[in-house]
């Protein structure tokens, strides 16, 4: 396999502009005689329907939702970054570029992310002009904040749920298209497989989740926008519907898949309060801007209520091991921060898995009032999930998973190694390389589908010169046989263990052995345990219904069989990068408690190549050449 | 620790658009007061598909209260009836042992039930594909503060735009009147100056649509503004049919 990155020759900042001069055109009497699938109506799925019906294509999107408005990308809070200026205060797209490199722990592609950095301040005018209500100040220009991570003011915000309103403007416009017939909408419609003609991927089978019914669809190019792959460790903050089913079945059909072993672990999330447990609550970052990271410095003290203990007997974590970015630490380090101090038994809190976010201090400072009015509904969501009442006593937070970087490989152009396969969002790998900074994911996922995709899709049609197959020719009739095969062998296997059950375990394992800490024998444990416990499934799942009908057993069952298979694939990753980059911490490699790279032997993409069943997958390299930026120790001290 | 609730179950089961439905009760037990009303759900769930029952079908997504997917009347009020609260976000600790609970789907001619308690809620959609937006391209946009929005609209706007689309103001309503959900849209964007340029267009269209799906006239009763998760107000409904009159005077 040839990982060709694509990346465009020429200087850094002008490498973009002149690529898009480069691209070949498709005239607009043309542009509909393409048919695209995209698939995913989040951010960057909704963004790049919408805009490539409004330039002409033919669109087809698909969500497993009941309405495109729902994708998980409607979760986010915090914010969105771009590199306006707005507040005077130093940034830039080079400095924006240089903070999303060094973020990601130098493990993102350089031109990419200089790219992402540019096309941010086409975001937000986008945006604003779509009517997405962002804060704004007195004099009626936009508001700005600083945001985990960043020592500037870059984050735009629309109080804490920026992702639904940057959701519901790209499902405005999604729904103006279909309004005017030139997007074809299936919601409860779930992807099941890829389907790929003579090397070229060229249409998706689907499964209705209403009636059941399996059917084909062809296009010209087919668009994944599926999001991340979190929930492999069953508990973690996306929606208990998201999956990696999109993007693993389309490993399995050759697209080869980078850097799976790269999981956020979000440092600010709810405590787990039991086995029932379906899925973990963000609380955002946001918070951290006012809120100050505790555990006592005595174990004795852990049980005793937080008022009682004295200012002298705190440990403010964050503060004392990094001065200069305090409390607003990048994610990674403030989640392995909370780990350690937890691990020494000096964690808060049922079975001493949590740490105080303190407010105490800014309402002293600033008044309950004005931190009502900057975290009001964060402060409401805690207080219904906990019971607790975070104005008179600290919140309890512990890490949890909440964003994948790893996804599948694509070039300069969104296109993954199998032509005509675009990947967008969290579903590719490109940009946030071993760790994501705040309020990217959306800068990310929007990015990629108002202004990437658009103009590298015509490229690929006008280069291309691929005839679209139809729906009912053989290649597709065969997926379909196989989409329905597998349906009927989970409902035949009747056995003793819900889906849910296997999924629940598979997650202890991915969390306890391949969560924040990593190393060779958990991985290795791992690597038996899941194959096994991935038989015992094939065994003894119990799929509860029928095929021809609304099935949520079945379609959770479904998902967990292809979580088996990737937790093994993610596991595989993570024991074969023998470094810590990011999210990605090996213990074996340390230094004082922080990540030591090894840019030696490992600055390079890890891109997984499928063999076929029972089989390992190769491994294939990209090497990370940074023309521009010095690789330097990733410090926040 | 405290011990486990035992409560019992009266759920709406039906098994698809076309047959006919009834309630069925079921005990669940043990129920942590740290579940979420959805978590007890699931568990109810695992006992009867070991049991070889079907499951409950019920709609659930982030389950964090933003999405809008979850959809359930519990004894009689849409989402459960905890403040600004949706059915997922509801914790079992505000219930007690012994307690009867009576499930049921939203119930309204424009969200047909799709099978146990999951309704069709794709007249939403339609009403959005209607005129629920600004008639902008990609690209070519001013720069974002060359339209400057008073602090105020944007907040008036903000509490608007807000609105999740989980349909709880039309399973409150006796009439299943879709004016919360309708006006709340009309006032985000009638609210500021990018979506004033359309606003005639859009709040006839938008009123069209909602009548065209089949959703009642508003009672006034405000048990829309009751149920709202979101706490979106019914000063919506009085700008949008302000904004409805403006528009027929227009001759628009």
């Amino acid at each position: 396999m040839k990982l060709d990155s694509k990346i465009p020759s020429g200087p850094l900042g002008q490498k973009w502009d002149k690529h898009k001069f480069d691209l070949k055109l498709i005239s607009p009497a043309n542009k509909r005689k393409f048919e695209v699938i995209v698939v995913g109506s989040g951010l960057a799925g909704g963004s790049a329907a919408a805009t490539l019906a409004e330039l002409g294509y033919s669109v087809k999107s698909f969500c497993y939702q009941d309405s495109p408005r729902r994708a998980h990308s409607i979760a986010a809070q915090g914010g969105i970054n771009a590199a306006k200026n707005y507040q005077n205060d130093g940034d830039s797209v080079q400095r924006l570029f240089y903070d999303t490199i060094k973020g990601g722990d130098f493990r993102a592609r350089e031109a990419n992310v200089h790219r992402l950095a540019q096309v941010s301040v086409s975001i937000i005018d986008q945006c604003v002009a779509q009517g997405v209500p962002f804060a704004r100040e007195y004099g009626g220009l936009l508001d700005n904040r600083s945001f985990g991570g960043a020592q500037v003011s870059r984050t735009f915000y629309a109080r804490g749920q920026t992702g639904q309103q940057l959701m519901l403007g790209a499902y405005q416009a999604l729904s103006r298209q279909i309004g005017l017939g030139t997007v074809k909408m299936y919601p409860r419609t779930e992807m099941l497989d890829l389907v790929v003609v003579d090397g070229h991927a060229k249409g998706i089978v689907v499964r209705d989740m209403v009636t059941g019914e399996i059917s084909s669809h062809a296009a010209d190019a087919v668009v994944l926008a599926t999001g991340g792959y979190g929930p492999v460790f069953y508990l973690s903050t996306n929606a208990v519907g998201c999956n990696v089913t999109g993007t693993f079945r389309a490993f399995k059909k050759g697209a080869a898949f980078a850097n799976p072993c790269y999981t956020q672990i979000h440092p600010t999330c709810i405590p787990v309060s039991g086995d029932h447990q379906s899925k973990l609550t963000l609380m955002s970052e946001s918070l951290r801007n006012d809120g100050r990271v505790w555990v006592p410095k005595r174990k004795e003290d852990c049980a005793k209520s937080p008022g009682s203990i004295a200012e002298a007997d705190r440990d403010y974590i964050l503060e004392r091991k990094y001065p200069s970015f305090g409390n607003l630490a990048p994610r990674d380090i403030s989640s392995r921060a909370a780990k350690e101090v937890c691990d020494e038994g000096r964690g808060v809190g049922p079975g001493g898995l949590g740490v105080y976010l303190d407010f105490n201090d800014a309402i002293h400072r600033l008044g309950a009032a004005k931190i009502r009015e900057r975290y009001g509904n964060l402060f409401d969501m805690y207080e219904r999930i906990t019971g607790e009442n975070a104005y008179q006593q600290p919140m309890r937070i512990y890490p949890a998973v909440h964003y994948t970087m790893g996804g599948l490989w694509v070039d300069y152009n969104l296109m993954s190694n199998l032509p005509g396969l675009f990947v967008l969002g969290e579903a590719n790998f490109s940009d946030h390389g071993a760790n994501r900074l705040g309020a990217s994911a959306l800068m990310q996922g929007l990015a990629d589908g108002y202004f990437i995709l658009p103009y590298t899709i015509g490229h690929y049609f006008a280069s291309s010169k691929q005839t679209r197959p139809k729906a009912d020719d053989a290649e597709f009739r065969k997926v379909e046989e196989e989409v329905a095969a597998r349906t009927k062998r989970l409902l035949s296997i009747k056995g003793k263990k819900t889906p849910r059950a296997f999924h629940r375990e598979l997650g202890k394992l991915m969390w306890e052995n391949c969560g924040m800490a990593r190393s060779k024998a958990s991985l290795e444990l791992n690597l038996k345990r899941i194959p096994e416990l991935r038989e015992e499934f094939w065994n003894s799942v119990n799929v509860a219904g029928e095929a021809g009908d609304l099935n949520q057993t079945l379609e959770h069952a479904g998902r967990v069989a292809d979580f088996l298979e990737f937790g093994e694939l993610l596991c595989l990753d993570a024991l074969t990068r023998e470094e810590s980059a990011g999210g990605h911490f090996r213990v074996e490699h340390q230094e004082e408690g922080e990540c030591k790279r090894d840019d030696e032997n490992f600055a390079h993409v890890a891109a997984w190549e499928f063999q076929g069943e029972g089989k390992a997958p190769l491994r294939h390299t990209e090497p990370l050449v940074y023309e521009e930026v010095h690789m330097s120790t990733r410090s926040y001290k | 620790m405290e011990k486990g609730m035992n409560l019992t179950l009266i759920v709406w089961r039906q098994k698809d658009a076309k047959s006919a439905g009834s309630f069925a009760t079921y005990a669940a037990r043990n129920v942590s007061p740290d579940m979420s009303f959805l978590e007890m759900l699931d568990v109810v769930n695992e006992g009867l598909a070991l049991r070889g029952e079907e499951p409950i079908a019920f709609d659930s997504d982030c389950r964090e209260g933003i999405c809008g997917t979850c959809s359930c009347v519990i004894n009689g009020v849409a989402h459960g009836g905890q403040k600004a609260t949706t059915a997922c976000q509801l914790h079992m600790r505000k219930f007690r042992d012994g307690d009867t609970l009576t499930i049921e789907p939203w119930r309204a001619k424009a969200f047909p039930v799709v099978k146990d308690l999951v309704v069709d809620r794709s007249s939403f959609d339609r009403i959005i594909q209607a005129g629920g937006f600004v008639s902008v391209r990609t690209g070519g946009t001013p720069d974002g503060n060359a339209i400057p929005v008073s602090k105020e609209d944007s907040d008036l706007a903000m509490d608007a735009a807000q609105c999740i689309g989980c349909g709880a103001c039309v399973a409150a309503c006796k009439n299943a009147s879709a004016m919360l959900f309708v006006s709340a849209k009309v006032s985000h964007l009638g609210l500021l100056p990018q979506g004033k340029v359309e606003q005639d267009w859009r709040v006839l269209n938008m009123v069209k649509q909602m009548d065209a799906e089949g959703f009642g006239a508003c009672t006034v009763t405000g048990s829309c503004e009751a149920v709202c998760p979101k706490e979106i107000t019914l000063d919506n409904i009085a700008r949008m049919n302000r904004d409805y009159g403006v528009a027929t005077a227009k001759g628009k």
